[in-house]
C-alpha cells in the first residue's frame, strides 16, 4: 500500500503525522475498532435472530436438571438431580484426564522413537521410521476406529471374563480391578509421601553442591526412589494399613463393583498417544540433529561415554529446538481428544457440545463455552511450556 | 488508508445488515427462488430415510419432503436431502441450513417451546423399545438390571432410558455414541447387552445386523415417541404448508383417493374429494400454492397409507403393522382435520 498522503497537512502537525510510532498506534487502534465492531455486530445480530426465532438464550440452563446418565465420570453424576453444569464438569474432567495422561505417555514414546530413529542399530532405526511414517500419514479418526475395534474385538464378553491374578478381570466392558477404599488414617501416608518428596529435593540440591565442591557423585535416583516409596510404606504399616479394596463381583450381565477402565478410554488414549508420539519423534529427531556434531566429538574427547554425552551435552541443547514444536503437539493432542465423540468416550465435546447442546438447544452459549475452555487449556499449556522454554534457553553471558 | 478503513467498515456493516434482513422473507419464497427444497433427513434408517446404491432416498420421512416438493414445484424430485445426526439436526434447522426437518424427531414440549421450532404433525406414532441377544435369556426390560446399554446421544431415548431405569430402581451403564451407525456397531460387537431406540428403529436396525434372528425386541414400550416433521418458529405460512401436506395425505387415504385412482377421482361428485383435489374452492391459494396442490401430492407421492405400506409396512422388508398408525376410522390414531 502506498503511503503518500492525499491531503495537505498543517506544517506544525506534520511531524506528528509522519512519526512512525504514532502512525502505528493509529492504525492499530483503527484495526482494533474494526474488529470490535465486527464482534459487536455479529453478537447483536445473533441475539436479535435468536430473539426473533424465540430460541431461549442465556445461561439459565446451567442449573437445570440434566436427566441423562454418563458412564465414565470422575465426579458423582446421575440422571437424578445432576445439572447441565455438572455435566460440563464431568466432560471437562474426562477431557483433562485423557489429555494429561496422553501428553505424558506420548512424550515418553515420542522421545524413545525419535532417539531410536537416530540409532546406529539398523533394525531399530528402520522400525522407528516405519512407525513414524505409518502413524503420521493416516487420519487420527481412522486410527481411533481401528484402536476401538482392535481393543474390543479380541476381548471376551462379560460372562467369560479373563481372570487375572489379584482379582483383576478383563472383558469387552473394560478392565475391572479392585477399587481402593482409603481409610481416614490414609492421610498420614499422603503426608509422608509429600515429606519424602521434599526430602528428596533437599537431598538433590545438597548432593549437587557437594558434587560442585568435591566432585563426588551421589546415587540421586536410588535415594529419591527409596525415600518416595519407603517412607510412605513405613507410615502405612504404622497407621494400621488404612486401605481396603472393593472387589468386583460377578453380576448377571457384568462384574459389579470394583474400579473399571473402559475400552473407550483405552482406545482413545492409545490412539492419541501413538498418533502424537509419531510427531513428537520427528521433533526430537530434528532437535538432536540440530546439535552440531562437534559437540559430541568434543564431549568424547573429554572422555565422556555415550550415555552422559547424550544426557549432559546433546539433549540440553536439543531441548531448545524441541520445546516450541513440542508445545504445538501437546495442544494438538488436547484438541484432538474431542474426536472421542466418535467412539463414545464422554469427553467435553461429547457430553457438553453433544448431549447438553441437544437437550437444551442453546447452541451459541454451549459452543462459546466449549471454545473458551479449549482456548484456556491451550493458553495454560503454552504458558507453562514457555516458562520451561525460558529456563532451557541459552544463557548468554 | 483512512478511506480504506471507512470503506471496510461500511462494507462490513452492509454485509451484516443485509444478512439480518434476508432472514425476514418467508421460507416459501426462499424455496421457490432457490428452486429446490432443502430437507434435513436422517443419516440412514431403513423405512424412514435411507439412500440406496444409486443415491435415491427412500422412506416415510423422505416421502414427507417429496410431498412438500410435489405441492410446491409439481416435482417430487426437487428435494435436496441433507443427512443430519440427532446431535446436529436442530442447529441446522435453526440456522436455516434446511427448510424442513423430517427425520424421526420426537415431538416434546421443550423442543416445541424453547428451541424456536414448530412441529407440523405426527407422521409416525412410535415408542421406545429395547433389543437384546436371544442367548441372554432376557424377556423383559425389568430384567436388565446391571446391563450395559448402547444409545444415541442427544436423543429423547437417552433421557427416557435414564427415567425408566431410575423409576424402576435398576442400575445400568449407558454407552452413548454420536451416530446411530456407531451405536449399532458397538451393540453388535458385544460392547453392550442391549440397544435402545424407537421400536421402529429397532426393527429397521435389526435387519442390518449379521444374524437378525439372534436378536429379539423386548415387549415393553417405555415411552411415547410421536415423530413428525419440524419447521422453524415464526413462519406460519410455511408451517401451514407442511402441516396440510401431511393432512392432505391422510384425508386422501380416508377418502379412498390413491396414486392409481386420483385422475378418475377428479370427476368425483363427493364434495370432500372435490375440495381435496381442488376442483371446488380455493384451498391451495390460501397456503400460497395452486389449488391442485393435494392432487399433485397424491399423484406424485401417494396417500398416507400407500406411503406407509411401501416404506415400512407389508410392501417393505420391515413389515411393521399399521397399529396406532392406522386411520382413526380403523382404530388408529391418525386423524386429519377436514379440508373445508
Amino acid at each position: 500500500m502506498s503511503s503518500i498522503p492525499t491531503e495537505t497537512v498543517q506544517p506544525g502537525r506534520a511531524s506528528l503525522l509522519y512519526d512512525p510510532k504514532i502512525r502505528g498506534y493509529v492504525y492499530q487502534l483503527a484495526l482494533l475498532a474494526v474488529v470490535a465492531f465486527l464482534i459487536w455486530s455479529a453478537a447483536s445480530n445473533a441475539i436479535e435472530n435468536l430473539r426473533a426465532q424465540k430460541i431461549a438464550s442465556g445461561f439459565g440452563f446451567w442449573h437445570n436438571a440434566a436427566g441423562f446418565d454418563v458412564n465414565q465420570k470422575l465426579i458423582p453424576f446421575s440422571a437424578s438431580g445432576s445439572t447441565y453444569g455438572q455435566a460440563f464438569y464431568v466432560g471437562l474432567l474426562n477431557t483433562l484426564l485423557v489429555a494429561s495422561i496422553g501428553i505424558v505417555l506420548s512424550t515418553f514414546l515420542g522421545f524413545f522413537v525419535g532417539v531410536a530413529r537416530l540409532s546406529p542399530n539398523w533394525v531399530l532405526s528402520k522400525l522407528a521410521m516405519i512407525y513414524v511414517e505409518v502413524i503420521r500419514n493416516l487420519p487420527l479418526l481412522l486410527q481411533l476406529f481401528f484402536w476401538y475395534n482392535a481393543v474390543l474385538k479380541p476381548l471376551p464378553d462379560a460372562r467369560n471374563s479373563i481372570a487375572l491374578p489379584g482379582n483383576i478381570f478383563l472383558n469387552n466392558r473394560g478392565l475391572i480391578m479392585p477399587n481402593p477404599q482409603f481409610g481416614p488414617a490414609f492421610q498420614a501416608v499422603v503426608i509422608a509421601f509429600f515429606l519424602a518428596a521434599a526430602a528428596a529435593v533437599v537431598f538433590y540440591i545438597w548432593s549437587k553442591k557437594q558434587q560442585e565442591r568435591t566432585g563426588k557423585q551421589y546415587p540421586n535416583g536410588l535415594i529419591t526412589l527409596a525415600l518416595i516409596i519407603g517412607l510412605p510404606l513405613i507410615v502405612y504399616f504404622f497407621a494400621g494399613q488404612p486401605l481396603s479394596f472393593d472387589l468386583p463381583q460377578q453380576g448377571r450381565f457384568n462384574l459389579t463393583g470394583g474400579l473399571q477402565i473402559y475400552p473407550e478410554f483405552v482406545a482413545l488414549l492409545i490412539g492419541l498417544t501413538t498418533y502424537t508420539a509419531g510427531f513428537i519423534a520427528e521433533v526430537v529427531r530434528a532437535g538432536i540433529l540440530a546439535v552440531s556434531r562437534g559437540q559430541t566429538e568434543a564431549a568424547n574427547a573429554l572422555g565422556l561415554r555415550a550415555g552422559p554425552t547424550l544426557k549432559l551435552v546433546v539433549i540440553p541443547q536439543a531441548m531448545r529446538v524441541i520445546i516450541p514444536p513440542l508445545t504445538s503437539n501437546y495442544l494438538n493432542l488436547t484438541k484432538n481428544s474431542s474426536l472421542a465423540v466418535a467412539i463414545g468416550y464422554p469427553d467435553l465435546v461429547q457430553v457438553f457440545t453433544g448431549t447438553v447442546l441437544n437437550q437444551t438447544g442453546q447452541a451459541v452459549e454451549v459452543v462459546a463455552i466449549t471454545m473458551a475452555v479449549y482456548l484456556t487449556i491451550s493458553l495454560v499449556t503454552s504458558l507453562f511450556m514457555n516458562i520451561y522454554n525460558k529456563r532451557m534457553a541459552l544463557v548468554e553471558r | 488508508m483512512n478511506k480504506f478503513v471507512a470503506a471496510a467498515l461500511v462494507a462490513a456493516a452492509t454485509a451484516l445488515g443485509v444478512s439480518g434482513t434476508q432472514a425476514q422473507t418467508g421460507t416459501l419464497a426462499q424455496v421457490k427462488n432457490r428452486g429446490i427444497l432443502h430437507c434435513g433427513s436422517g443419516t440412514g434408517l431403513a423405512g424412514f430415510g435411507l439412500p440406496d446404491a444409486q443415491g435415491n432416498w427412500t422412506g416415510i420421512d423422505v416421502d414427507m419432503c417429496r410431498a412438500v416438493a410435489a405441492a410446491i414445484f409439481n416435482d417430487p424430485a426437487k428435494v435436496k436431502f441433507i443427512p443430519l445426526s440427532a446431535k446436529d439436526r436442530f442447529t441446522s434447522l435453526q440456522s436455516g441450513e434446511v427448510d424442513l426437518l423430517s427425520r424421526t424427531t420426537t415431538w416434546t414440549m421443550s423442543r416445541d417451546t424453547s428451541l424456536g421450532l414448530n412441529f407440523a404433525g405426527i407422521n409416525y406414532y412410535d415408542g421406545q423399545g429395547f433389543m437384546v441377544r436371544k442367548k441372554l435369556g432376557v424377556d423383559s426390560v425389568l430384567k436388565l438390571a446391571g446391563a450395559s446399554i448402547c444409545t444415541q446421544q442427544g436423543t429423547t431415548t437417552e433421557l427416557n432410558l435414564a427415567d425408566y431405569f431410575r423409576a424402576n430402581n435398576l442400575k445400568y451403564e449407558v454407552v452413548a455414541f454420536a451416530s446411530n451407525t456407531e451405536t449399532v456397531k458397538a451393540y453388535e460387537s458385544g460392547r453392550c447387552d442391549a440397544f435402545t431406540t424407537d421400536a421402529s428403529g429397532l426393527y429397521a436396525e435389526r435387519l442390518t445386523l449379521s444374524a437378525p434372528a439372534d436378536h429379539i425386541v423386548l415387549p415393553e414400550i417405555i415411552s411415547k415417541e410421536p415423530l413428525g416433521p419440524v419447521v422453524r418458529h415464526g413462519d406460519d405460512l410455511w408451517l401451514d404448508i407442511v402441516k396440510w401436506t401431511h393432512y392432505a395425505m391422510l384425508n386422501a387415504e380416508e377418502l379412498g383417493v390413491s396414486k392409481a385412482n386420483v385422475d378418475e377421482m377428479l370427476k368425483s361428485e363427493n364434495p370432500e374429494i372435490k375440495r381435496l383435489l381442488g376442483t371446488e374452492g380455493k384451498y391451495g391459494e390460501a397456503i400460497g400454492l395452486t389449488n391442485d396442490w393435494a392432487y399433485r401430492i397424491v399423484k406424485l407421492v401417494g396417500n398416507y397409507g400407500e406411503v406407509f405400506e411401501k416404506n415400512v409396512g407389508q410392501g417393505s422388508l420391515l413389515k411393521i403393522a399399521r397399529g396406532q398408525n392406522a386411520l382413526w376410522t380403523k382404530g388408529g390414531l391418525q386423524y386429519a382435520p377436514p379440508i373445508r
